[in-house]
């Protein structure tokens, strides 16, 4: 406790007796720093709104970074390394809003896993008028992820098919050996590779791009992934 | 607790002669200023929306009373029902929808009114407007206008979210996607005006309660009496600081995360459309991050109210003030770092899972220091079981119960089988129906004749305990086989091997019904026989300062602040 005075009240105590005193309007004591308060309460309500929408981009490139929840890595380059244990990979193909026939051309393929494997994918335009589409990819086990890399696949840009015309897609793919080291993936056999094919998103200026020449702008609001 | 030992009167406060001068009656209640008229107001919304939300639940235990849909179906018990009060005059006219879509608009209102319409305005609007000014020595809050724009925000907030419920969501009228607005079913699967609606709901909601976590943060930080540090400040305001900082860190992220739903379904961004490149996933993170702190918001005050009503009628000052207070701050900072463990499925690696499921875990060491310190208070004191320290030692057991659970749904392993199950839904109504609840009634009833200046019939307010205590157990606690047995909560329907339990569940209700009905006995005898109140009510175990003053206390107080000399400590 520190010095009290004769009437019991500390120094501190007394000076906060007297600034109270200071009668503003209306009888009441004046006010000391309250704008003061309630404006850093308000930095704080405008940061944390930042902080939500700043979570949107922040995400992304997280989920790129780790393959977090099966995001599929874009490479540059295949692995130096070829292990001898080999890998099912199983293909799935769907397409959500879009008169297109999107099929795989093999159920699976057995790989080792360090090596690079080449499929095939068939996508057919059943509309009367050219499509752009996107292929919006995941991967199955989610840890597999950060693994499943590809050098080369029509998931990268969007894709416009005329109508009747059929075309078939490669994709160039590998499993990264770090694969059998990691404690979530070591225990698994095989990996599915799921497509699903969404009409791209132009916004205003796109569309009218988009009906000269099948060039699509990126959607609003988030572009798709595009590996690193 | 116990600052006030030694409250210094120099100065009585009827010696203003306008303490006591109260406006007109609009201008009063419609444009009030005062902290406790306010206080007064959002009581009595929060009674009124809980009522509100307790119906909507009975619709849902009428439903899954048996097998079968019964209620939500046309033609079914509900419209049969309002055909017969109506005396034929309506033949098709439902409250809510009758169909399987109206099933989970419902589950969906009885959320959302219950937490935001009914526990929040009642802990924080209610008590923490009616009782931290005075507990502080305060005269009123910092903002008193602001703190009139808060209420009536959240009147607009619940015109908004009542509408909803009433025009078409998509599927049918109102939005039945849950509390947690998930997308895609928040965005492409209503595409309705009710879920923006509800959004909008949200919105003004959120910005009631921001503004008046600003008011209680500045008042609490400016306009204590002298003497009132902070560590000699009652334990209900300590949680209400608390609650205002989780209030005002987490709300902003609810709203721009249900911000980018509203741009989403109207205004063609993609920020949770997988189709575009967006994530779905990344809104459950958002929503979390708002939704766990917002958990702890909802019990935080209660654990204030339980402290002193704990310590009251042992007649002992709290054990352990500091680690209580500092435990409500760690379960205030842990709050925000465990958001994930409501979404193990999503398919998180298992070091993500491992450190959740730890962060979660120690969230029961702060929350065990507050249990053990209550009953530590209790031991070895002078205890009078009198109606608040019934529904005190019950909100202690109970949310024991609740909190146990919570610590087996903790593990990620284990929450895998129980994720989105009854097991949840019994597990959080113990804590928030059992526990929030249960702290509401225990401050309603502890301060009853502080606020309403009328005593309230003792007999009546321990018989509604005792009705209550049974009923919510016998509704909540069978909740548990069936979770465990594998009953997904949010369906209308189930198979007929949970229909026993589901049975039971049901009769709780009805227990639980009378024990509210019995309630509303109370406030109503209370205002016909009008027993004149006391100051003090409840002797020497009552020492903060809301005691010192008459009940109901002087239109404006402490206009010559109170000084806190003793430290009890």
């Amino acid at each position: 406790m520190g010095p009290t005075s004769d009437d019991g009240l500390k120094p501190e105590d007394r000076r906060k007796i007297e600034q109270d005193n200071k009668v503003g309007t209306a009888g009441r004591p004046a006010k000391r720093s309250h704008l003061k308060v309630a404006a850093i309460c308000g930095v704080a309500f405008f940061g944390m709104v930042g902080a939500a929408y700043a979570a949107v981009p922040l995400y992304k490139l997280f989920c790129q970074a780790t393959g977090f929840d099966g995001t599929v890595r874009k490479a540059v380059a295949k692995p130096t390394k070829v292990l001898d244990r080999k890998i099912e990979i199983r293909f799935d193909a769907n397409v959500r809003n879009l008169p297109w026939d999107f099929t795989a051309l093999q159920t699976s393929q057995t790989v080792r896993i360090g090596d690079t494997g080449l499929a095939f994918f068939k996508v057919t335009n059943r509309g009367d008028k050219p499509m752009t589409g996107r292929a919006i990819y995941n991967v199955v086990p989610e840890q597999a992820g950060p693994y499943f890399q590809k050098l080369e696949c029509f998931c990268f840009s969007n894709q416009t098919i005329a109508p009747g015309q059929t075309v078939e897609f490669p994709v160039v793919y590998f499993v990264d050996p770090g694969f059998v080291d990691d404690v979530d993936t070591k225990g698994k056999s095989e990996i599915t590779l799921s497509y699903t094919f969404f009409p791209a998103v132009p916004d205003a200026a796109g569309a009218k791009q988009a009906a000269a020449t099948p060039r699509i702008v990126e959607p609003l609001g988030g572009r798709p992934p595009t590996g690193l | 607790m116990a600052h006030a030992a030694d409250i210094d009167h120099h100065d009585a406060h009827d010696a203003h002669d306008d303490a006591d001068h109260k406006p007109p009656f609009i201008a009063r209640w419609f444009g009030s200023t005062n902290h406790k008229d306010i206080g007064t107001l959002y009581i009595i919304f929060a009674i009124m929306a809980g009522l509100v939300g307790g119906l909507l639940s009975g619709l849902i235990r009428w439903e899954l009373a048996e097998p079968g849909i019964q209620v939500f179906r046309p033609g079914g018990s509900l419209d049969v029902f309002m055909q017969t009060v109506s005396g034929g005059r309506f033949q098709n006219i439902g409250i809510v929808e009758s169909s399987k879509h109206g099933y989970n608009a419902v589950v969906t209102a009885h959320a959302l009114i219950m937490i935001f319409f009914m526990v929040m305005p009642a802990m924080i609007g209610g008590f923490g407007n009616w009782f931290v000014p005075i507990m502080i020595g305060a005269p009123d809050m910092a903002f008193p206008r602001m703190n009139n724009v808060s209420f009536w925000l959240l009147v607009a907030a619940w015109c908004l979210l009542l509408t909803s419920m009433f025009v078409d969501g998509g599927p049918g009228r109102g939005f039945g996607g849950g509390w947690t607005i998930y997308p895609p079913l928040s965005t492409t699967g209503h595409t309705g005006p009710s879920m923006d609606l509800a959004i909008l709901a949200l919105h003004l909601a959120g910005a009631s309660s921001i503004l008046g976590a600003i008011n209680f943060i500045t008042t609490i930080f400016n306009m204590r009496a002298p003497g009132m540090t902070l560590h000699r400040m009652p334990l209900f305001a300590w949680s209400v600081l608390i609650t205002a900082f989780l209030l005002l860190l987490s709300l902003p992220v609810l709203a721009g995360a249900i911000t980018m739903l509203l741009t989403d379904r109207n205004f063609g961004t993609h920020f949770f459309d997988p189709a575009a490149g967006g994530d779905p996933v990344m809104f459950q993170h958002l929503f979390w991050f708002f939704g766990h702190p917002e958990v702890y918001i909802l019990i935080l005050p209660g654990f204030g109210i339980i402290s002193h009503i704990v310590s009251t009628f042992s007649k002992k000052p709290i054990f352990g003030y500091l680690a209580m207070a500092y435990a409500m701050v760690a379960i205030g900072f842990v709050g925000f770092i465990v958001w994930a463990h409501h979404m193990y499925t999503v398919g998180m690696s298992i070091n993500l899972r491992a450190y959740f499921v730890a962060a979660t875990m120690v969230i029961a060491v702060p929350t065990g220091v507050k249990i053990f310190s209550w009953i530590a208070t209790m031991w070895g004191g002078s205890i009078s079981f009198k109606t608040p320290m019934l529904w005190a030692i019950g909100f202690i057991f109970l949310f024991t119960v609740g909190g146990v659970t919570g610590v087996v749904l903790s593990n990620a392993g284990i929450d895998y089988s129980l994720h989105d199950t009854y097991y949840v839904v019994a597990h959080f109504h113990y804590v928030l129906s059992l526990g929030a609840v249960f702290a509401i009634f225990a401050g309603f009833f502890y301060w009853f004749e502080k606020m309403w200046g009328v005593k309230y019939n003792e007999f009546l307010g321990c018989l509604q305990f005792w009705i209550m205590f049974v009923g919510v157990n016998v509704i909540f606690f069978p909740q548990h086989f069936l979770g465990l047995q594998g009953m997904p909560r949010r369906y209308v329907d189930y198979p007929v091997a949970f229909a026993h339990w589901n049975y039971v569940s049901s009769v709780g209700y009805a227990i639980t019904a009378v024990g509210v009905l019995v309630f509303l006995v109370i406030l109503i005898e209370a205002a016909i026989r009008r027993r004149p109140a006391e100051a003090n009510p409840w002797g020497e175990g009552a020492t903060t300062l809301e005691w010192t003053l008459s009940s109901p206390p002087p239109f404006h107080q402490f206009s010559d602040p109170p000084v806190i000399k003793a430290d009890s400590h």
